[in-house]
């Protein structure tokens, strides 16, 4: 799992079947210092995340697990909305 | 999940049995704020029937196998969405009707 | 299974229902000299670790189930920490955290 923050959305109309009526987000990984690395990746959403928010999303086929289907064709899936970050300096 | 723009095809004769009849594409990926391309090509199976230029979302590793076209096939990439918009931050950074923003 | 540092830690309430009561912590990849490489990653405790707290992380969604004590086999797990380092050696280096 990973802390990410909320940057954008995409839509699209053609997809495979299981991620119907699913958002998806355009995400940003970032480290606890709210820091960004690596490149923007796309997460499937059922929390309602908005631009801006921090969020943690999970990878692989654990990110489908979050979905209404959990065996979706999907690779990376926001797994929970974060309040607070607490971290020693 | 990654978006990629959609640059070729690739026919194979000689492949594992369980591929056959899968269409495969050539994807170069995108970064998603920028829009510039990022990283090398990589062959992806198509689930959606995306065609020549469009931007679309591929999913790597097993879980590229997760969808009804590629179900129990040996592949490691997916096109498995045609995008028609992405906004970042507000800001529309692709439309599908109107390519150059 | 990767060497790793407890660095901090998080608080959602808005979260995937299989996580209520698990603890979330950031961990901080180390080699064997517990200098930090890579970047952070945010991994499902296991074992009762604390910030501070050099751990044994474990990437594999199967497996990380099973530590944590899911209940459910489509908990979207795929890192937890899976032991505190007492102590290890390598022949470069050998720490004693206790």
């Amino acid at each position: 799992m990973q802390m990410a923050k909320v940057i954008g959305m995409v839509t699209s109309t053609v997809k495979v079947k299981e991620i119907k009526g699913i958002t998806l987000l355009v995400i940003q990984p970032c480290n606890s210092k709210h820091v960004a690395f690596g490149q923007a990746i796309v997460a499937a959403d059922t929390f309602g995340a908005g631009v801006g928010e921090y969020v943690f999303y999970s990878k692989s086929k654990e990110g489908a697990m979050n979905l209404p289907i959990p065996t979706a064709c999907v690779d990376a899936g926001i797994t929970g909305i974060i309040d607070s970050v607490y971290r020693k300096v | 999940m990654y978006a990629a723009r959609v640059i070729g095809t690739v026919v194979c004769t000689q492949k594992d049995a369980r591929m056959n009849g899968l269409k495969m594409q050539v994807v170069q990926p995108v970064n998603l704020v920028t829009f510039k391309d990022e990283g090398k090509p990589a062959v992806a199976i198509d689930a959606v029937g995306a065609g020549d230029q469009e931007i679309v979302l591929v999913v790597g590793g097993s879980s590229g196998r997760l969808t009804e076209v590629t179900k129990d096939k040996p592949v490691d990439a997916t096109i498995m969405a045609i995008v028609d918009y992405i906004d970042i931050e507000g800001k529309n950074v692709f439309s599908k009707n109107s390519k150059e923003i | 299974m990767q060497l790793a540092k407890v660095v901090g830690n998080l608080v959602s309430t808005h979260k995937n229902e299989t996580l209520k009561g698990k603890k979330l912590l950031f961990v901080q990849p180390v080699d064997d000299f517990l200098e930090p490489f890579g970047n952070e990653m945010l991994a499902v405790d296991g074992v009762g670790a604390g910030i501070g707290d050099l751990v044994i992380i474990l990437a594999e969604g199967g497996s990380a189930r099973m530590i944590t004590d899911a209940k459910s086999n489509i908990a979207p797990i795929e890192l937890c920490i899976a032991g505190i380092v007492d102590s290890f050696s390598t022949e470069n280096n050998s720490v004693t955290t206790k």
